[in-house]
Protein backbone atom coordinates (compact mmCIF):
# COMPACT_ATOMS: atom_id res chain seq x y z
CA UNK A 1 0.00 0.00 0.00
CA UNK A 2 2.46 2.27 0.44
CA UNK A 3 3.40 1.79 -3.30
CA UNK A 4 0.92 4.73 -3.94
CA UNK A 5 3.07 7.45 -1.56
CA UNK A 6 6.11 6.24 -2.81
CA UNK A 7 4.96 6.37 -7.16
CA UNK A 8 4.27 10.52 -6.42
CA UNK A 9 7.51 10.59 -5.04
CA UNK A 10 8.81 9.00 -7.79
CA UNK A 11 6.57 11.55 -10.14
CA UNK A 12 8.02 14.35 -8.25
CA UNK A 13 11.45 13.39 -8.64
CA UNK A 14 11.18 12.43 -12.70
CA UNK A 15 9.18 15.39 -13.31
CA UNK A 16 12.17 18.03 -11.32
CA UNK A 17 14.38 16.34 -13.98
CA UNK A 18 12.27 16.12 -17.10
CA UNK A 19 12.34 20.17 -17.64
CA UNK A 20 9.33 20.78 -19.62
CA UNK A 21 10.08 17.71 -21.75
CA UNK A 22 8.03 14.75 -21.88
CA UNK A 23 9.22 11.76 -19.86
CA UNK A 24 8.92 7.96 -21.95
CA UNK A 25 10.95 6.03 -19.60
CA UNK A 26 11.81 5.64 -15.82
CA UNK A 27 14.56 3.71 -14.37
CA UNK A 28 14.51 3.06 -10.96
CA UNK A 29 16.49 0.60 -8.50
CA UNK A 30 14.66 -1.20 -5.85
CA UNK A 31 16.24 -3.14 -2.97
CA UNK A 32 14.02 -5.92 -1.94
CA UNK A 33 13.97 -4.81 1.97
CA UNK A 34 12.07 -2.11 0.77
CA UNK A 35 9.16 -4.47 0.28
CA UNK A 36 7.62 -2.45 -2.93
CA UNK A 37 5.26 -4.90 -5.68
CA UNK A 38 6.43 -3.44 -8.59
CA UNK A 39 3.07 -4.32 -10.29
CA UNK A 40 1.29 -2.16 -7.46
CA UNK A 41 4.12 0.64 -8.08
CA UNK A 42 3.29 0.36 -11.67
CA UNK A 43 -0.69 0.80 -11.43
CA UNK A 44 -0.35 3.92 -9.08
CA UNK A 45 2.06 5.44 -11.07
CA UNK A 46 -0.50 5.24 -14.30
CA UNK A 47 -3.12 7.02 -12.03
CA UNK A 48 -0.92 9.62 -10.69
CA UNK A 49 0.92 10.69 -13.69
CA UNK A 50 -2.24 11.38 -15.54
CA UNK A 51 -2.28 14.78 -16.82
CA UNK A 52 1.68 15.63 -15.74
CA UNK A 53 5.19 15.16 -18.21
CA UNK A 54 4.69 11.52 -17.16
CA UNK A 55 1.85 10.59 -18.61
CA UNK A 56 2.55 7.52 -20.58
CA UNK A 57 6.04 7.25 -19.12
CA UNK A 58 7.16 3.47 -18.43
CA UNK A 59 8.87 2.62 -15.38
CA UNK A 60 11.48 -0.09 -15.94
CA UNK A 61 12.50 -0.98 -11.92
CA UNK A 62 15.57 -2.70 -11.91
CA UNK A 63 15.41 -5.05 -8.61
CA UNK A 64 17.97 -5.79 -6.31
CA UNK A 65 18.19 -8.52 -3.77
CA UNK A 66 18.75 -8.28 0.30
CA UNK A 67 22.66 -9.17 0.84
CA UNK A 68 23.98 -9.53 4.34
CA UNK A 69 26.79 -9.68 6.50
CA UNK A 70 27.74 -10.86 9.67
CA UNK A 71 30.96 -9.99 11.93
CA UNK A 72 31.80 -12.99 12.10
CA UNK A 73 32.48 -12.71 8.03
CA UNK A 74 29.66 -15.05 6.76
CA UNK A 75 27.69 -13.04 3.70
CA UNK A 76 24.57 -14.11 2.61
CA UNK A 77 21.09 -13.29 0.15
CA UNK A 78 18.27 -12.54 2.70
CA UNK A 79 15.18 -14.85 1.38
CA UNK A 80 12.69 -14.61 3.96
CA UNK A 81 12.82 -11.28 7.06
CA UNK A 82 15.67 -13.15 9.34
CA UNK A 83 18.38 -10.98 10.20
CA UNK A 84 20.37 -13.01 12.23
CA UNK A 85 23.80 -14.86 11.18
CA UNK A 86 22.56 -18.32 10.20
CA UNK A 87 25.97 -19.43 10.73
CA UNK A 88 27.16 -17.65 14.30
CA UNK A 89 23.19 -16.47 15.44
CA UNK A 90 25.13 -13.21 15.87
CA UNK A 91 23.28 -9.85 15.22
CA UNK A 92 25.92 -7.83 14.43
CA UNK A 93 24.47 -8.05 10.48
CA UNK A 94 25.05 -5.16 8.30
CA UNK A 95 22.97 -4.57 5.25
CA UNK A 96 25.35 -4.48 1.64
CA UNK A 97 22.57 -4.53 -0.75
CA UNK A 98 19.13 -4.29 -0.85
CA UNK A 99 17.97 -1.03 0.65
CA UNK A 100 18.13 1.45 -1.91
CA UNK A 101 14.81 2.99 -3.65
CA UNK A 102 15.85 5.29 -6.11
CA UNK A 103 15.15 6.93 -9.74
CA UNK A 104 18.59 6.61 -11.89
CA UNK A 105 17.79 8.04 -14.77
CA UNK A 106 14.68 9.10 -17.39
CA UNK A 107 14.29 9.14 -21.10
CA UNK A 108 12.56 12.07 -22.03
CA UNK A 109 11.44 13.43 -26.13
CA UNK A 110 13.78 16.26 -27.34
CA UNK A 111 10.73 18.57 -27.85
CA UNK A 112 8.95 20.86 -25.86
CA UNK A 113 5.85 19.73 -24.58
CA UNK A 114 2.68 22.20 -23.19
CA UNK A 115 1.65 19.80 -20.57
CA UNK A 116 1.44 20.76 -17.18
CA UNK A 117 4.09 20.20 -14.89
CA UNK B 1 11.31 13.26 -32.09
CA UNK B 2 14.71 11.84 -30.19
CA UNK B 3 15.04 10.55 -26.95
CA UNK B 4 17.66 11.95 -24.43
CA UNK B 5 18.23 10.01 -21.51
CA UNK B 6 18.90 12.11 -18.37
CA UNK B 7 21.00 11.18 -15.32
CA UNK B 8 19.39 11.68 -12.24
CA UNK B 9 20.26 8.71 -9.66
CA UNK B 10 18.26 10.29 -6.58
CA UNK B 11 16.50 8.49 -3.75
CA UNK B 12 12.73 8.33 -4.16
CA UNK B 13 12.59 9.93 -1.06
CA UNK B 14 15.08 12.53 -0.98
CA UNK B 15 12.98 15.72 -0.64
CA UNK B 16 11.12 13.96 2.40
CA UNK B 17 14.67 13.47 3.72
CA UNK B 18 15.29 17.28 3.21
CA UNK B 19 12.54 18.60 4.70
CA UNK B 20 12.63 15.61 8.04
CA UNK B 21 16.02 17.61 8.41
CA UNK B 22 14.42 20.49 8.49
CA UNK B 23 11.99 20.45 10.95
CA UNK B 24 14.87 18.25 13.35
CA UNK B 25 16.60 21.28 12.43
CA UNK B 26 13.97 23.77 14.14
CA UNK B 27 13.61 21.03 17.16
CA UNK B 28 16.92 21.27 18.04
CA UNK B 29 16.77 24.95 18.31
CA UNK B 30 13.84 24.93 20.21
CA UNK B 31 15.54 22.25 22.38
CA UNK B 32 12.49 19.86 21.94
CA UNK B 33 12.89 16.38 21.74
CA UNK B 34 10.88 14.54 19.30
CA UNK B 35 9.39 10.74 19.28
CA UNK B 36 7.60 9.39 15.95
CA UNK B 37 5.18 6.96 17.74
CA UNK B 38 3.33 4.46 15.02
CA UNK B 39 1.23 1.11 14.94
CA UNK B 40 -2.05 -0.41 13.39
CA UNK B 41 -5.00 1.19 13.59
CA UNK B 42 -6.41 0.30 17.09
CA UNK B 43 -2.81 -0.65 18.73
CA UNK B 44 -3.24 1.76 21.90
CA UNK B 45 -1.83 4.98 20.75
CA UNK B 46 -3.99 6.95 22.04
CA UNK B 47 -5.01 4.82 25.03
CA UNK B 48 -1.05 4.47 25.85
CA UNK B 49 -0.49 8.27 25.56
CA UNK B 50 -3.48 8.97 28.02
CA UNK B 51 -2.18 6.45 30.25
CA UNK B 52 1.15 8.14 30.74
CA UNK B 53 0.69 11.64 29.91
CA UNK B 54 -2.07 11.76 32.75
CA UNK B 55 0.78 10.30 35.47
CA UNK B 56 3.20 13.01 34.21
CA UNK B 57 6.62 12.24 33.02
CA UNK B 58 9.12 12.77 35.61
CA UNK B 59 9.19 16.67 34.61
CA UNK B 60 9.37 16.45 31.07
CA UNK B 61 6.91 18.87 29.26
CA UNK B 62 5.46 16.86 26.54
CA UNK B 63 2.87 18.08 23.81
CA UNK B 64 1.67 15.76 21.03
CA UNK B 65 0.86 16.48 17.06
CA UNK B 66 -2.00 13.88 16.30
CA UNK B 67 -2.08 12.57 12.98
CA UNK B 68 -5.15 11.41 11.87
CA UNK B 69 -6.77 10.90 8.24
CA UNK B 70 -10.32 12.43 9.63
CA UNK B 71 -11.54 13.88 12.69
CA UNK B 72 -9.99 14.82 15.88
CA UNK B 73 -11.30 12.39 18.15
CA UNK B 74 -7.77 11.02 19.49
CA UNK B 75 -6.51 15.21 20.24
CA UNK B 76 -10.07 15.12 21.99
CA UNK B 77 -9.31 12.55 24.47
CA UNK B 78 -5.84 13.93 24.91
CA UNK B 79 -7.01 17.68 25.23
CA UNK B 80 -8.75 16.60 28.68
CA UNK B 81 -5.22 15.45 30.36
CA UNK B 82 -4.00 19.01 29.61
CA UNK B 83 -1.37 18.90 27.41
CA UNK B 84 -0.64 21.20 24.43
CA UNK B 85 -2.41 19.04 21.49
CA UNK B 86 -2.02 19.95 17.59
CA UNK B 87 -4.18 17.90 14.95
CA UNK B 88 -3.01 17.29 11.93
CA UNK B 89 -5.61 15.80 9.38
CA UNK B 90 -3.98 14.04 6.30
CA UNK B 91 -7.46 14.18 4.98
CA UNK B 92 -6.75 16.95 1.91
CA UNK B 93 -4.64 14.56 0.27
CA UNK B 94 -5.53 11.74 -2.07
CA UNK B 95 -8.89 10.27 -0.51
CA UNK B 96 -6.64 10.83 3.00
CA UNK B 97 -2.87 10.08 3.65
CA UNK B 98 -2.32 6.94 5.28
CA UNK B 99 0.55 8.28 6.65
CA UNK B 100 2.22 11.31 8.18
CA UNK B 101 5.39 12.79 5.96
CA UNK B 102 7.75 15.36 6.83
CA UNK B 103 5.98 17.88 4.81
CA UNK B 104 2.71 17.66 6.53
CA UNK B 105 4.50 18.16 10.04
CA UNK B 106 6.50 20.59 8.74
CA UNK B 107 3.06 22.69 7.86
CA UNK B 108 2.22 21.82 11.85
CA UNK B 109 5.25 23.42 12.75
CA UNK B 110 3.51 27.07 13.54
CA UNK B 111 0.76 25.87 15.47
CA UNK B 112 3.22 23.99 18.17
CA UNK B 113 4.00 25.75 20.91
CA UNK B 114 7.48 24.53 21.20
CA UNK B 115 8.54 26.78 23.49
CA UNK B 116 6.29 25.37 26.01
CA UNK B 117 7.33 21.84 25.60
CA UNK B 118 10.42 19.50 26.21
CA UNK B 119 9.33 16.48 24.03
CA UNK B 120 6.67 16.47 21.23
CA UNK B 121 5.28 12.70 21.12
CA UNK B 122 3.98 12.20 17.57
CA UNK B 123 1.15 9.71 17.18
CA UNK B 124 1.23 8.93 13.09
CA UNK B 125 -1.67 7.80 11.20
CA UNK B 126 -2.45 4.34 12.25
CA UNK B 127 -1.05 2.17 9.75
CA UNK B 128 2.15 -0.78 9.40
CA UNK B 129 3.30 0.29 6.00
CA UNK B 130 3.39 3.84 4.86
CA UNK B 131 5.14 5.33 8.23
CA UNK B 132 7.95 2.86 8.44
CA UNK B 133 8.85 5.04 5.04
CA UNK B 134 8.70 8.70 6.27
CA UNK B 135 10.99 10.29 8.48
CA UNK B 136 9.43 13.52 9.86
CA UNK B 137 12.46 14.93 12.17
CA UNK B 138 12.42 12.55 14.89
CA UNK B 139 14.55 11.67 17.49
CA UNK B 140 13.33 8.47 18.51
CA UNK B 141 10.74 6.00 16.77
CA UNK B 142 8.66 3.51 18.70
CA UNK B 143 5.90 1.34 17.56
CA UNK B 144 2.99 -0.53 19.31
CA UNK B 145 1.74 -4.32 18.66
CA UNK B 146 -0.74 -5.34 20.74
CA UNK B 147 -1.21 -9.04 21.10
CA UNK B 148 -4.39 -9.34 19.52
CA UNK B 149 -2.86 -8.59 16.61
CA UNK B 150 -1.01 -11.84 16.15
CA UNK B 151 2.53 -13.26 16.78
CA UNK B 152 3.74 -13.23 13.15
CA UNK B 153 3.34 -9.78 12.54
CA UNK B 154 6.93 -8.92 12.65
CA UNK B 155 7.74 -11.08 9.69
CA UNK B 156 4.90 -9.55 7.71
CA UNK B 157 5.99 -6.03 8.36
CA UNK B 158 9.54 -6.40 8.73
CA UNK B 159 9.51 -2.36 7.13
CA UNK B 160 8.20 -1.11 10.28
CA UNK B 161 9.69 -3.40 13.08
CA UNK B 162 13.20 -3.13 12.03
CA UNK B 163 12.78 0.71 11.74
CA UNK B 164 12.35 1.11 15.49
CA UNK B 165 14.04 2.10 18.41
CA UNK B 166 11.29 0.26 20.62
CA UNK B 167 8.75 -2.18 20.14
CA UNK B 168 5.97 -1.73 22.82
CA UNK B 169 3.38 -4.77 23.32
CA UNK B 170 0.20 -3.63 23.93
CA UNK B 171 -2.72 -5.41 25.97
CA UNK B 172 -0.78 -7.79 27.65
CA UNK B 173 -3.48 -8.15 30.05
CA UNK B 174 -5.40 -9.95 27.21
CA UNK B 175 -3.35 -12.76 27.64
CA UNK B 176 -4.75 -15.21 29.17
CA UNK B 177 -7.78 -15.17 26.47
CA UNK B 178 -6.39 -15.33 23.40
CA UNK B 179 -3.63 -17.87 21.89
CA UNK B 180 -1.12 -15.16 21.54
CA UNK B 181 2.09 -17.15 22.25
CA UNK B 182 4.30 -13.97 23.44
CA UNK B 183 7.51 -16.58 23.30
CA UNK B 184 6.89 -17.27 19.67
CA UNK B 185 6.23 -13.01 19.10
CA UNK B 186 9.30 -12.61 20.53
CA UNK B 187 11.04 -15.14 18.40
CA UNK B 188 9.39 -13.50 15.28
CA UNK B 189 10.94 -9.71 16.71
CA UNK B 190 14.83 -10.71 17.06
CA UNK B 191 14.20 -12.35 14.19
CA UNK B 192 13.33 -9.00 11.79
CA UNK B 193 15.61 -6.80 14.45
CA UNK B 194 17.64 -8.76 16.70
CA UNK B 195 18.36 -7.34 19.82
CA UNK B 196 15.64 -4.04 19.25
CA UNK B 197 14.44 -2.72 22.80
CA UNK B 198 11.21 -4.03 23.70
CA UNK B 199 8.80 -3.66 26.70
CA UNK B 200 5.45 -5.68 28.21
CA UNK B 201 2.48 -3.31 28.65
CA UNK B 202 -1.09 -2.65 29.37
CA UNK B 203 -2.55 0.64 28.55
CA UNK B 204 -5.59 -0.08 30.16
CA UNK B 205 -4.63 -1.66 33.12
CA UNK B 206 -1.66 0.11 33.79
CA UNK B 207 0.72 -2.54 34.06
CA UNK B 208 4.20 -2.00 32.66
CA UNK B 209 3.17 1.85 31.60
CA UNK B 210 5.66 3.35 34.01
CA UNK B 211 9.11 1.71 32.00
CA UNK B 212 7.36 3.92 28.53
CA UNK B 213 6.80 6.71 30.67
CA UNK B 214 10.60 6.28 31.85
CA UNK B 215 11.48 5.70 28.06
CA UNK B 216 10.05 8.74 26.92
CA UNK B 217 11.46 10.64 29.54
CA UNK B 218 15.21 9.27 28.51
CA UNK B 219 14.25 10.56 24.87
CA UNK B 220 13.31 14.19 26.35
CA UNK B 221 16.71 14.20 27.90
CA UNK B 222 18.98 12.86 25.19
CA UNK B 223 19.61 9.67 27.40
CA UNK B 224 17.89 7.12 24.59
CA UNK B 225 19.54 5.59 21.41
CA UNK B 226 18.73 8.27 18.37
CA UNK B 227 17.30 7.03 15.11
Amino acid sequence: MHELSISRAILDTASGYADGRRVVLVSLTIGALRQVVPESLTFYFKIVSQGTLCEGARLAPRLVPARLRCACGEEWELQEPSFRCPRCAGRQVQVLDGEQLSVDSIEVEEAPCTAPR
Amino acid sequence: MHRTKVRVATDVLDANATIARANRADFDRAGVRVVNLMSAPGAGKTALLERVLMNGLDGVRAGVLEGDVQGSFDADRLSALHVPVTQLNTDPGFGGECHLDANMVRSALGALTLEDIDLLVIENVGNLVCPAEFRVGEDARAMISSVTEGEDKPLKYPLMFRTCELVVINKIDLLPHLDFSLARFLENLDRVNPGVEHMLLSARTGEGVYAFAQWLADVARGEAQHA
